[in-house]
């Protein structure tokens, strides 16, 4: 080999070569494509809602009907014709579904983790995890045909007089949606709780149950709250079971009432199929709330991430 | 071989105690005795009363035989070191004493391994109840995520010991040697503590329930120089009230700080148990003699 051959091979700079940079700017346009697009369905979303507020309307151009913000925030009647747009009858609706779905879920899929994570065989746990995975894959249409035609029937054999639709039904039923999550990612962070504490606390005279609650499930707080905030997000932003199994009518429900659980109520996500499959037409002022309320519906999801994002942070464990 | 004489011996002393019915009243009574007799106690091990006894002790992990035939007697209060190349078995021996190696599914105890005449491997034992009288501390230190207060008192909330705890963790800390350097801040983490001190703190953990026998698994080997020649003369201190046994890989700690020597080689075989001192100066051995001067293992 020559000295110029050398120096050539020396100098050659492969980070620019032309192979390099298409495979550079293809990996980067691949994610750069999910931040546009989030970004884009942000923009929709304030833009359309901005045009629904009779305070913000004018600075869009829009001159036809509008509606108050403080109305929109503050009222708790729901009702389109009478261009009554109470956000709260639609807002109780979804906290009481995700109340009472994390009454379900937490303690359920906290103490599956435990059971996956400290106590099950090798045998046990290669049938629970297909089990539960599965559980997460069924479509959530399915759950809501399920609550209707299972859950609320036998809701009824204890409490009688029970409507077709309610709240409690279709609670149960995201509960059961989101289990999985809560189990899986508990499972995780509690699989990642090194081993020499567990052996500690066996060294000490601990039972499994010591073991378990007192050393695992502390030392796993922090991924434990963050599958509860992710699970309640999920809850939150669940549309399609609680379309089928909670109602159609908005109605404004004190959350901390139990009885108001039986009654049948109207979502947020639920309102948004309404209008959506409904007959209004577009540019209306009843299509525009529905950007209203997806607006409402992004901020909530979007303090409930940065919550679990804070948490992580704060409670990480580095052992 | 020089194990199998020492074994005899003690065998015959002790054996009658072991079948006696009555061995379960001199058990209590040892017990009481038991803080009398620490204080005034010197390590000599001679006439020592054997506290562990194994006999014939077979372990398997799978289809892989750890330990073959391992029979000692380790005498009360005192420190017993075990030594050997890595995979001889000795920390397999170790986790037998308080049946650590249950947890681990694959792994089989065959054999008689008495505390106090007690077999522990009898159906009615229970190793929670067992380990709760034998403490242990680990190879890497592992403090509890939770502040140094609360790891101390950790065995005596799930044992349901009561007491003043403030008093129990400032002795328990003091016989560790660690309390004045974690007195201002017991309410911090555990884990804010440097490596030697946080195998302190585990010291500390395992002492504070009283327990009868300390294990440790090289409790050492994961530190510096410094904090090594304060575990090794703590061990020694704790000798005079408990009953030590360790695991080393370094034989200068063994030479220093333990009464007897078990020396394990290659495929789980127990070759030289004895005082230590005849260990190193004059080992039965070839074998023994090979691995401590340093030409293998």
């Amino acid at each position: 080999m020559s000295t110029d051959d050398l120096e050539t091979d020396l100098t050659r700079k492969t980070e620019n070569s032309p192979r390099e940079l298409l495979t550079r700017s293809f990996f980067f346009l691949c994610a750069a494509l999910s931040v546009v697009t989030t970004i884009s369905i942000v923009a929709l979303l304030v833009t359309e809602a901005a045009k629904f507020f009779t305070l913000t309307a004018p600075l869009m151009g829009v001159t036809g009907e509008t509606a108050s913000i403080v109305d929109f925030l503050t009222g708790t009647t729901w009702q389109i014709h009478n261009k009554e747009f109470g956000v709260l009858a639609l807002v109780s609706a979804t906290l009481m579904i995700t109340i009472g779905s994390a009454i379900i879920a937490l303690p359920l899929g906290v103490a599956t983790a435990i059971y996956l994570s400290e106590y099950a065989s090798k045998q046990a746990r290669s049938v629970l995890k297909p089990a539960l995975e599965i559980l997460a894959g069924v479509p959530t249409v399915v759950y809501g045909f399920f609550a209707l035609i299972y859950i609320t029937p036998a809701i009824g054999v204890v409490l009688p007089g029970i409507g077709t639709f309610n709240i409690l039904s279709a609670s149960i039923v995201v509960g059961i949606m989101i289990i999985p999550m809560v189990a899986s990612i508990s499972e995780d962070a509690m699989s990642a709780v090194p081993d020499d504490l567990r052996q500690a606390g066996y060294g000490m005279g601990a039972t499994k149950f010591d073991v378990s609650t007192g050393i695992v499930v502390p030392a796993a707080l922090s991924g434990i709250f963050s599958s509860f905030i992710l699970a309640l997000s999920r809850a939150i932003g669940e549309t399609m079971a609680v379309t089928v199994a909670a109602g159609a009518q908005a109605k404004f429900l004190n959350p901390l009432d139990p009885s108001s659980y039986l009654e049948g109520a109207l979502p947020m996500t639920a309102a948004m199929v309404q209008l959506l499959t409904g007959d209004i037409t577009g540019g209306g002022l009843a299509y525009r709330s529905l950007f209203a309320i997806g607006l409402v519906l992004f901020v909530i999801t979007l303090i409930m991430n940065i919550i679990s994002d804070y948490v992580a942070q704060r409670y990480r464990e580095a052992y | 071989m020089s194990h199998k004489e020492n074994t005899a011996e003690v065998e015959s002393s002790n054996m009658t105690g072991t079948e006696d019915p009555t061995n379960d009243e001199m058990l209590v009574q040892t017990d009481v005795s038991d803080g009398l007799s620490a204080s005034t106690s010197v390590s000599e091990t001679t006439n020592a009363e054997t506290i562990i006894r194994a006999d014939d002790i077979n372990v398997w992990y799978g289809d892989e035989q750890a330990l073959q035939n391992i029979s000692m007697e380790i005498p009360e209060n005192s420190v017993t070191a075990m030594i050997g190349p890595s995979g001889c078995g000795k920390s397999t021996f170790l986790r037998c004493i308080n049946r650590m190696n249950d947890l681990i599914d694959v792994a089989r105890v065959e054999g008689e391994l008495t505390l106090r005449g007690k077999n522990v491997y009898d159906d009615d034992v229970d190793p929670v109840a067992l380990r709760r009288r034998v403490g242990m501390v680990f190879q890497k230190p592992n403090p509890f995520p939770k502040s140094i207060y609360e790891n101390v008192v950790y065995g005596l909330k799930i044992q349901g010991i009561e007491g003043d705890y403030d008093e129990i963790v400032e002795e328990s800390l003091k016989r560790a040697a660690l309390w004045d350097e974690v007195k201002d801040r017991l309410h911090e983490s555990g884990l804010d503590l440097s490596g030697g001190q946080q195998q302190r703190l585990c010291i500390a953990r395992a002492i504070a329930t009283d327990p009868e026998v300390l294990l440790m698994d090289e409790p050492a080997s994961a530190l510096d120089p410094v904090a090594t020649s304060q575990i090794e003369d703590l061990v020694e201190e704790l000798a005079e009230d408990y009953t030590v046994v360790i695991v080393t890989h370094n034989m200068q700690q063994a030479a220093r700080i333990s009464d007897k020597t078990a020396v394990f080689l290659t495929g789980g075989e127990l070759v030289e148990f004895d005082d230590t001192q005849k260990i190193f100066e004059n080992p039965e051995s070839q074998r023994v003699e090979d691995y401590i001067t340093g030409k293998f293992g």
